[in-house]
Order: structure tokens, then sequence, then C-alpha cells
């Protein structure tokens, strides 16, 4: 899209229009959610944090994949790294999140693991070429949005007649996340920003439960301010209504049924398992794993590796942050213990993270 | 000479004799130099202002610039930033064996032009050569002198609530072109390095102007770090304007597609300038007058509300913070 087409959606004038029009219609505190990552960055970045009306209250969801990495799975790649004969490849923002005693990918670099930062998943086909006596292991983490990309760099290694490539799967699915969250009666949301990456790849309809199972709204939102507060002011009027909806507010990248292309591609290698979140748990269906007629691409099978939930992190709140129980300046590590540059839980090591996003934009 | 660099040529013999004179003394030579005495005997008056840096960019060669032309702006930019003007440089050159020497020559020869362009000698210099694998391809290291012509010198403590902030140009250039290059990502619209000599230009602005309390370049960490450097030092607010802050069209559009903030990419053909407010216009006409400066734009003021911040107003009126960089910036997932 031009740059021109973005900045109608960052019109200060249509966003102050929309801002005045919530605060008066606005009669009682709502809870709203962004699931994305991506979303709780935009919303500190344009400053719309320090706009919006003090009865709405923003929560930071479970959609950062870095965030809901499980810490077993974080420690099954820090142990991967420094294998004889492995590189690891990962996306970038994998290269600080702590593991037990302190480990991460950086450190294990300086210990002499070879890792490289990719920038695509087809990076690796490359990689593997060059390096033919080595395996590469690419760290599988995100949500529908980098799965298909994944099982296509999967079918052209294959294609390709490249041996040497492992995926370490630890893809998680959102829907079933959001089901999960809305399943707790602990937690008290209004409504959901819901993914603009994720959905244009499975589109609406699996979100359609969240107004039909649990009587809230949600909309598929794009990440610029006008996107986002056109989705709150749509989501206030329904509740000032009585009415709950799904509904797309992204229609300039999100199709209704998203991309079928990329999601035959993603089930083509891929099928739905169990899935252990960090701070959530484990969530019936929310996991990818690999097929077993893709199983010479499964690092986990090759290396013998298994997902366990272990022992909590001592005071750190992230697993509340992720739904929405808690704000991360109420975590009392926040800050103090847990910056970014020395990160207790995930939700301050990723960029996306909403306690990174406190630390780095509020200003009070 | 072969063509590329072996091990001999970092002897100290006849082959490091070749090299120095065959390719280092063509390039760079001047009366000095061509003495390959110990040590330079240099002419110097007053009070000097002395920088150091080690340059071991990658990639070496990169649209908009290399290795030798940087090694000269960096340290030229980091001397006049001190309100002086650089005189006299001196260059170490650590080499990877087996570099080609085709490049060594490109290299050594931009590095001459550079420094004739920015009115620097290059007085003394050292080459030693690493066996492969011990540096990535080639390592420079630049010493830079020069005669302080202000007082009292531009510092970071000495910003002042009620200062102007000034940009010379647009912000982002050099960081998006180098990581683009280097990961032979291939950007909508091509990007550029703004690597340059600032000191003609610092020069006039601090002869022309009454007052100027802050001089430095956003090198590394970008604006948003030196931006906060600068607040700490002096315990101010800096306020800064998110739409007057000037960012290429397609740095931005490269940055958006990587996750990267342009804000915290380095520079290395632009200063900022903390000034009293009265000065900001003639400052900015000093600047808008030469061709390194045509872009420059106020950008922010110096406050007292939040000492030692970075505020950055938004587009839409918001406030937020503005940190300083983390570790390096890390390209996102998604």
């Amino acid at each position: 899209m031009s740059f021109e087409l973005l900045e109608k959606f960052r019109d200060p004038a249509l966003c102050r229009k929309i801002l005045d029009k919530m605060e008066s219609e606005l009669d009682r505190e709502l809870r709203f959610m962004e699931v994305c990552g991506t979303h709780t960055v935009a919303i500190f970045q344009s400053g719309l944090r320090s706009l919006l009306p003090e009865r709405i209250v923003h929560l930071s969801g479970p959609g950062c994949p870095v965030c809901v990495t499980h810490e077993s799975e974080v420690n099954a790649f820090l142990d991967l790294a420094g294998r004889d004969k492995v590189i690891m490849a990962t996306f970038g923002d994998l290269m600080r999140v702590p593991g037990n005693k302190g480990r991460n990918l950086k450190k294990a670099v300086a210990d002499g693991a070879r890792v490289k930062v990719v920038y695509s998943p087809f990076d690796t086909l490359k990689l593997a070429k060059e390096n033919p006596d080595d395996l590469v292991v690419f760290i599988g983490v995100g949500f529908e949005t980098t799965a298909p990309t994944i099982a296509g760099t999967m079918m052209m290694a294959r294609q390709q007649g490249i041996t040497n490539l492992r995926i370490l799967c630890f893809h998680k699915t959102v829907p079933p996340a959001l089901d999960a969250l809305l399943a707790d009666t602990a937690i008290n949301i209004d409504g959901f920003i819901l993914p603009g990456h994720v959905s244009a790849i499975i589109g609406v309809e699996p979100y359609r439960f969240i107004a039909e199972k649990y009587g809230k709204s949600a909309v598929v939102t794009g990440f610029e301010p006008l996107d986002i507060l056109q989705s709150l002011n749509q989501m206030i009027e329904w509740r000032n209504k009585g009415e709950a909806h799904v509904s797309n507010n992204y229609t300039r990248i999100v199709g209704e049924n998203g991309n079928p292309k990329a999601m035959e591609v993603m089930y083509q290698v891929f099928e739905p398992t169990d899935a252990l979140w960090r701070g959530l748990g484990m969530i019936p269906g929310s996991g990818l794993e690999i097929r077993p007629e893709w199983e010479q691409f499964d690092a986990k099978k090759e290396f013998g590796i298994t997902i366990e939930e272990g022992p909590a992190l001592a005071g750190c709140k992230c697993g509340d942050i992720l739904k929405g129980v808690k704000q991360p300046d109420e975590c009392p590590l926040f800050g103090k213990a847990c910056t970014p540059a020395n990160p207790v839980g995930p939700c301050m090591v990723s960029t996306e993270g909403s306690c990174a996003a406190y630390y780095k934009y509020k200003l009070d | 000479m072969s063509d590329k660099v072996l091990l001999d040529y970092g002897s100290g013999g006849r082959a490091s004799q070749r090299l120095i004179s065959d390719l280092f003394l063509k390039y760079l030579g001047n009366d000095e130099l061509d003495r390959l005495n110990d040590a330079a005997v240099l002419n110097l008056s007053g009070r000097i202002a002395m920088s150091t840096d080690s340059f071991t960019v990658d990639p070496i060669f990169f649209p908009g610039g290399d290795i030798g032309s940087l090694a000269v702006h960096g340290t030229v930019n980091d001397v006049a930033m001190m309100g002086a003007v650089p005189r006299y440089i001196t260059c170490g050159y650590i080499i990877e064996e087996g570099l080609p020497m085709a490049d060594l020559e490109r290299i050594v020869k931009s590095m001459g032009e550079a420094a004739e362009h920015a009115g620097v000698k290059v007085v003394t210099g050292d080459t030693k050569v690493v066996p492969k694998g011990a540096c990535d391809k080639i390592f420079i290291n630049t010493t830079g002198i020069g005669e302080i012509i202000v007082d009292p010198t531009p510092s970071g403590d000495a910003a002042r609530v009620g200062d102007a902030v000034l940009i010379s140009g647009t912000v982002g250039d050099h960081g998006l072109t180098v990581l683009g290059t280097r990961e032979g990502l291939d950007f909508e619209a091509k990007v550029q390095s703004d690597s340059a000599a600032l000191n003609h230009l610092l020069v006039k602005l601090v002869r022309e102007l009454p007052e100027v309390h802050v001089l430095r370049d956003p090198t590394r960490g970008g604006l948003a770090t030196t931006l906060n450097e600068i607040t700490k030092s002096s315990n101010v607010c800096c306020e800064l304007v998110e739409n007057d802050i000037p960012v290429r069209p397609e740095v931005r559009g490269g940055c958006s597609i990587l996750g990267l903030d342009p804000l915290y990419l380095a520079n290395e053909g632009k200063f900022l300038c903390v000034l009293p407010g009265e000065y900001a216009d003639k400052a900015l006409e000093i600047m808008r007058a030469d061709p390194l400066g045509k872009d420059a734009k106020h950008i922010g003021t110096m406050t007292d509300a939040n000492p030692g911040k970075v505020v950055l107003v938004t587009q839409l009126g918001g406030k937020r913070l503005l940190g300083m960089l983390e570790g390096e910036q890390l390209p996102r997932i998604c």
C-alpha cells in the first residue's frame, strides 16, 4: 500500500473526532484486549495510549509469539544451540529470550554456538546448501502468520532434495487461546482487537465463537491509529446497544476467508496438537506439529525433544499479564529485577511484549 | 604486488615497504607522511580536540560509501563536534590475509579522497595483516586531532531548558543501507548511506552563531539514543515533535518491513545542534545553505518536564517516551 494512503489512517483530525465520540459514549469502564503484540506497540508508538479515554482499560493479550513461547521450548532450543554440527536459524526476536540459568542465544553465540538470524524461513534453504555437513535447525516460533511460510520452506526443501534442514516446531494458533481466555471466569474482557496478520491467513470465521459462545465482540484490526480507534468505537457502540459481533475492519488486507492457499499449505505440512503456552498452560488444539509424512524435517523427533510444564519463574507475572488480569507495572519485578537489559519474563524480552512496551514507551 | 593481501605484506620487510609506497603513499601521501618517520611532527596551537574510532563495518562497500571514507568521516566529524577544525588524522589498518588487493586499493583511494575533501592530512599510519579468519576482511582505526575555535566548547552536558534541538537532515539512511546491503535485502526504493564529512558546515556554524550548546553526531544508537545521552548529561527533558523529524519515505518503508525504528538507526553524515531558541532560525539558515544540511529541521525543544528523558509528541498529539536503545535492534517475527 502507498504511504500516502497509509497517512490517511493516521489523520490526527479524524482520530480526534473518534476519540471525542468515544469519550461521550462511554458510560462505564470497558476492558479491551489487543491480542497481537504489534497492536500493543502500535498503540504506544502512536501515542494513542495517552489519548484514549480513561474509561478504556487497555489490556495486552497472548499475541506476541515470543511471549507465549513456553520456557520448556526456550530451553529446548538453547540446548540445541552449540551442539556439534548444528546451525540454529532464527528470527531476531528470539536472540535475547532467557532460558533457565540466564542463558540466551546471544550468550550461546559468545560461547561458540553457530546461530544465524534470518529474515525469512526461505533463507534457511541457502544456509543448508552452503553447509552440507551441518544440520540447519530453524526455530519455528509464531502463529498462523509464519507457519505457512515455514510449511512452504519445507516443501521447497523437499523439491530441492535438501536433507540437512530441520524445523523445531513450536507454532501456536490464536483462536483456541482466545477460547481458553474467555472460558476463564476470572478474566474480564469486554472485547478483542483481533490480530491483522494472523487474520490475513485465517480470515474472520474462526473467531465467530467469541460472539456466539461468549457474547463478546471482536474486530479484526489493522495497525494504524485510525484502524484501532474505529474498532474500539465500533465495539463501544455495540456494547451500548447490548449487541455482540465479530467483524472485519481490516478489509484492505484481510479477506473474509483469509488466505485459503496459505491455509492449505500450512495444513498439508502441519496438524493441530495440544500446546503449552507460557503463562496460560496447556491449551487443547492450540499448537501445530509436523505431520508424520514430513517427519524428515522434524527436529523434535530427531533430537527426542519433549515439552513439559515446569515450575513458574518466581515473582514473574507474565502469565497474569498475558491473560489481561494484571497490567505490566503491577508486576513486582517490573522495571526493577526485570528490565529489557535483564529480562526475567518473556513479556519484557520481546520487542512486542507488553512489559517491554510499557517500559519503553510509558511516560508516567 | 600480489592480487591478494598476503601475510608477507605485514612482515615489516620489503613486501610491507612495497605496500606502503605503492598503495598507502600513493593515495594518502603528503609532506609529513612521506617522511615515513616513526612519528609525525605536527604544527598545532591552542586548545586541541582529539578523538579515535575503529571501523568494522560489514559490508565494507555499501551504497553511498565504504569503510575507507567512513573511517575519515567518522573521526573528522567527532573532532568537529567539539567546535574544532580537524587538521590531522592517523590510520591503522588491520587486514585479513586474502583480501583482494583491488578492494584494498579501492578503500585506500576512497580514504585519500575523503581526507582531501575534509581538508585533513593523514600524517601517520600502521598496517597489520592477520591470518585468514582472525578479522573480518578489514578493520580501520583512525585518530583525529583538531584546533578548537570556540569557547566554551559544545558539550553533551550543556543543553539548557528553552534550547532548540535541530537535526541537519534525514535520519536512518546509513543504518538501513548497511543492514539492507549486508542481508541482501532489496528495498522497493534504493537507499544510500549519508556518510559525509561535516566539518566545513560545522565550522561555519560555530563561527557565525553567538552560542551553540551541544553538537553531536547521532551515529550508532541513532537520534533517539544520542538525545537520551544529552538529556541525561544535561538533566533536561527533550520534547521531540515526531512530525518534524525528517525521515526519507524509503527509509520509513524499509524500517516498517523489518520492524526497525529509524530513530535508532545509525547516521554518518548528520548532526544534532542544541542551542538557545533565539538562534534556531539563523542556525537553520546556515545549515540549509549547505548541501549537507539542506534538509535541516527544528525537531524539538529542551524543557524541564521530565528531566533526563526524551518525550516524543506523536503525529496524533499523544506523548510517549523515546528511550535509549537496548542492545542492537533485531528484526521481529511478524
